[in-house]
């Protein structure tokens, strides 16, 4: 493995920025050439141990260095980014680093954005990494160049380190950092270590291939689904039909009857066929017959929730952002603008149903889960089954997406899956926990349905001057840890995106009604973003029209104080051609910017819409500031994902209720995005010097509402409500 | 009950329910973990493995239905242009959480197999039926396009 990796698809630094200029674009042509063996990226195998000057970095006489993630690799690349930030510090060679997941343990490894918690979310993992494991790295770095330094007897100055090998160029010696671990292991950490200048970057900011991708081709990656322990059993859990209901009895004769099925144990969440097989279990659920107590349910429809929130929209509700007076400025108007938009429930439906291993004995809980949330999971797991927390261990696996989904302060599938492992006796036997699809889409934390009322008040010189906005819909902190961040009735997660609108307006009004009903909801990829972006982006658009103004020059010119936003904006709207003149009949250009998580993305859409209302979306632009990149491709695959992600959800996705039962069960009528469906994407990333902020989630804001502009440009309507409308013939 | 059929090139005879979907006789008798279940109902594609050549979804099979045949999961293929799918989906890093991909490699293979220049209308066709939550979508294309490039070269 001495073929420098990177040879072929890293320029020089030089010819990066002068290829560059302000802007790296990413393109699909740059190749990678996978010269390691899939070994790298193993999630719970131990290496070697021989020098560990921290937490997060195990140096083995092997050479081999493993760096500990404490952040669940789900798809977003956090594995690769974590690597290549310590790793740039260390100046280790990118071939010998291989990447482990973190145990439970708080103390070690909260999440630095979340403060004491372990867990991954809020597209936090790179903000979180940049300055905790640059020191890693760089500590490891200084005790391997003083090991080094001792042994050959020079000063440390004389020393350079390059690709895991220490050099002292005046007597051309050279060790590995393997030859040095044993050395370097006997020497004190250092307290203070200078980082790099950005500059002197040979990894950050290059096209590095992810740790993960050899395994996750030829199917050797381990998922939760993938663990096989011996003697391991598979359960199935039947849970209510409606949201709130409870098992009020149930007969387990027929379930039993099924060869294979061993035992069928009723939990808090409902009743679980434990089986040798999947097949057994799945029969045996089957012929289960469980009599539900519904007089605490949720037999509403959604139509008739949506009407609640209609009416709630015209009362008063909290203030989450007062700026001016918007109701008296919108009254006064010279033209005022109004709309409404209405939004689904959303089901994150990661393409791995939700599972997770449990071993549970009367003194020990061992868990294999793609586990988001550790330290909470392990509190709730101890909390079922009765133990102290430092009893339950966490393996955290690979996730097969996730969206949110896994990240739940309920922990509910490790909670039930702990809850069957005693309910079966605690007796050691590992029992997997398997969601069909059918349970992931019925299974609620749903994202929550909103309804949005906003108005808008313009000058006579058609300046808009006033901005009043009520947002309608659940809590996703309240009823849980997260709920002290509910202030004034305000639910951050509720408003973010409206409340935190960038556009200068001296009269805003944003107010927000929470609602109260038994469907659990729960955080979606990029949260209130999801939602508060769709409205604020399409509205800004109608009051663009309203004052016979270009839509991006609208925007524009009211983002003067935001620079990091209206320089996205200019991106994609100068790489999208905005200014290039209309498209031919029939097609649209539309256009949306949002910041999220402290990143700032806008995308240009471009689609055709045939006479039958058909959409088929061409082209998307996409721009994006997460600060200085740490992979490039890295992030150019979230933008593209995240515009895929979105566009499915807005086109397409919806779960309803009738009289309280979930209508859909599984990808034919709860409708994702398809490959005929995706659009072309082109991703722009801004060079930065600040510092780097999370991609996984922002991509998803901005391309709903920039293909429902583009679709008003094409066509001359505007969606206000989610999904999209069927075309009127098929 | 026990069923025969030839897996990965090897005579193998699975002792289980002759109902038993193939996906879980594969994962759960056979102990071939590459291939994933993902919805139940040949709605996405997970699950994809070849059957005598052609793309199937193993999640809705019974086990007796390959009775005799020949059945190659992500674990056993081979063909050049397996390879060449596989070395494209590196070489363009298409995977991010990565599950539903030996599905998407399975379908892709067998697209290549039949057809050495597929257009994109062919992959629609034959791609569209593997889902892809994190929307890899692009670099699928690309990679199948670049797979079938190499292979030509």
């Amino acid at each position: 493995m001495t073929r420098p990796l990177l040879a072929r698809v890293r320029p020089t630094r030089r010819e990066f920025l002068k290829t560059a200029g302000s802007v790296t674009t990413v393109a699909l042509t740059i190749g990678f050439e996978w010269l390691g063996p899939s070994r790298r990226a193993a999630a719970v195998v131990a290496g070697p141990s021989v020098f560990a000057p921290n937490a997060f970095l195990r140096i083995g006489a092997d050479n081999s260095v493993t760096i500990i993630a404490k952040h669940v690799e789900m798809g977003q690349g956090a594995y690769t980014g974590i690597a290549t930030v310590l790793a740039e510090e260390l100046d280790a060679d990118w071939a010998q680093v291989r990447v482990e997941s973190a145990p439970a343990n708080a103390k070690l490894y909260a999440n630095l954005v979340f403060g004491t918690m372990q867990g991954t979310g809020g597209s936090s993992a790179m903000a979180n990494s940049w300055m905790q494991l640059r020191e890693a790295g760089a500590k490891g770095r200084a005790m391997l160049l003083s090991a080094a330094s001792q042994e050959w007897k020079v000063p440390v100055t004389e020393l350079s380190v390059d690709k895991g090998v220490i050099s002292h160029p005046a007597s051309k010696r050279q060790a590995t950092f393997g030859a040095l671990a044993i050395k370097a292991a006997a020497l004190p950490v250092p307290d203070k270590v200078t980082l790099k200048d950005p500059k002197d970057f040979k990894l950050i900011g290059h096209q590095l291939p992810r740790v993960d991708v050899p395994a996750k081709v030829d199917g050797t990656a381990q998922f939760t689904l993938d663990v096989a322990l011996p003697g391991m059993l598979v359960a199935l859990l039947k849970r209510p039909p409606l949201f709130g209901a409870t098992v009020k009895s149930f007969d387990a004769t027929a379930a039993s009857a099924v060869p294979g099925v061993v035992k069928v144990v009723q939990v808090p969440h409902g009743v679980a066929v434990v089986a040798m097989s999947f097949w057994a279990a799945k029969q045996g659920r089957e012929a289960l017959a469980v009599e539900w107590d519904e007089t605490q349910a949720e037999k509403r429809s959604t139509s008739q929730i949506m009407d609640e929130y209609r009416h709630l929209a015209e009362q008063p509700a909290a203030s989450a952002r007062k700026v001016g007076d918007a109701a008296p400025a919108i009254k006064n108007a010279a033209h005022t603008v109004s709309a409404s938009y209405e939004f689904p429930y959303l089901a994150h439906a990661p393409m791995e149903p939700l599972d997770a291993v449990v071993k549970l004995t009367a003194s020990s809980c061992e868990i294999w889960a793609g586990d988001q949330f550790q330290t909470m999971d392990q509190a709730n797991a101890a909390k079922t089954a009765g133990l102290d927390p430092l009893k339950v261990s966490i393996h955290t696996l690979y996730a097969g997406g996730s969206f949110g989904r896994r990240a739940n302060v309920w922990s509910d599938y490790i909670v039930e899956a702990v809850s069957i492992a005693k309910a079966y006796g605690a007796d050691g036997t590992p029992i997997k926990l398997q969601w069909t699809r059918e349970d992931d889409i019925q299974g609620g934390l749903y994202r929550p349905m909103y309804f949005h009322k906003i108005e808008a008040g313009l000058n006579e010189k058609k300046e808009l001057v006033a901005w009043r906005q009520v947002i309608v819909g659940q809590s996703i902190m309240a009823g849980g840890p997260f709920e002290v961040m509910v202030k004034n009735g305000i639910d951050p997660t509720s408003v973010e995106g409206a409340a935190t609108m960038a556009y200068d307006i001296p009269n805003i009004d944003v107010e927000l009604a929470t609602t109260k009903n038994p469907v659990p909801v729960l955080w979606w990829r990029v949260v209130g973003s999801s939602h508060t972006t769709f409205a604020v982006e399409t509205f800004i658009d109608e009051v663009a029209h309203a004052a016979g103004k270009d839509p991006f020059a609208f925007r524009r010119d009211l983002l003067k104080a935001e620079p990091r936003m209206k320089a996205v904006l200019e991106l994609a709207a100068e790489q999208a051609g905005w200014s290039s003149g209309p498209l031919p009949k029939g097609k649209g250009r539309g256009i949306a910017v949002a910041e999220a998580f402290k990143t700032y993305v806008a995308q240009v859409a471009e689609v055709t819409v045939d006479d039958a209302g058909r959409v088929t979306v061409d082209r998307v632009v996409c721009a994006v500031d997460c600060g200085i990149p740490i992979n490039p491709d890295v992030i150019a695959a979230q933008m593209e994902g995240g515009i895929g992600f979105g566009l499915g959800a807005v086109m397409f996705s919806a779960i309803t209720l009738k009289n309280g039962r979930v209508e859909q069960d599984n990808f034919n009528n709860f409708r994702v995005l398809r490959i005929n469906e995706m659009p072309k994407v082109e991703v722009h990333i801004v060079q930065s010097s600040e510092a780097p902020t999370g991609v996984g989630e922002p991509g998803v804001a901005p391309i709903g509402p920039a293909v429902a502009n583009a679709i008003f440009a094409a066509t001359g309507t505007r969606i206000h409500i989610l999904p999209f409308p069927k075309p009127s013939k098929t | 009950m026990s069923t025969s059929f030839v897996l990965n090139g090897a005579p193998t005879t699975l002792d289980a329910d002759p109902a038993m979907p193939l996906l879980w006789a594969i994962r759960e008798v056979a102990r071939l973990p590459g291939t994933k279940f993902g919805c139940g109902m040949a709605l996405c594609g997970a699950c994809t493995v070849h059957v005598n050549g052609a793309a199937v979804r193993s999640c809705v099979m019974p086990l007796s239905t390959v009775a005799g045949k020949q059945v190659t999961t992500i674990e056993g293929l081979q063909s050049k242009p397996a390879k060449a799918v596989q070395a494209a989906w590196i070489q363009l890093q298409v995977p991010q959480c990565g599950y539903c991909q030996s599905g998407q490699v399975m379908s892709a293979t067998a697209l290549l197999e039949n057809n050495a220049a597929p257009t994109d209308a062919d992959i629609d066709a034959a791609m569209s039926g593997n889902i892809c939550r994190c929307a890899t979508y692009s670099r699928i294309r690309a990679a199948i396009h670049a797979a079938a490039q190499s292979i030509k070269a």
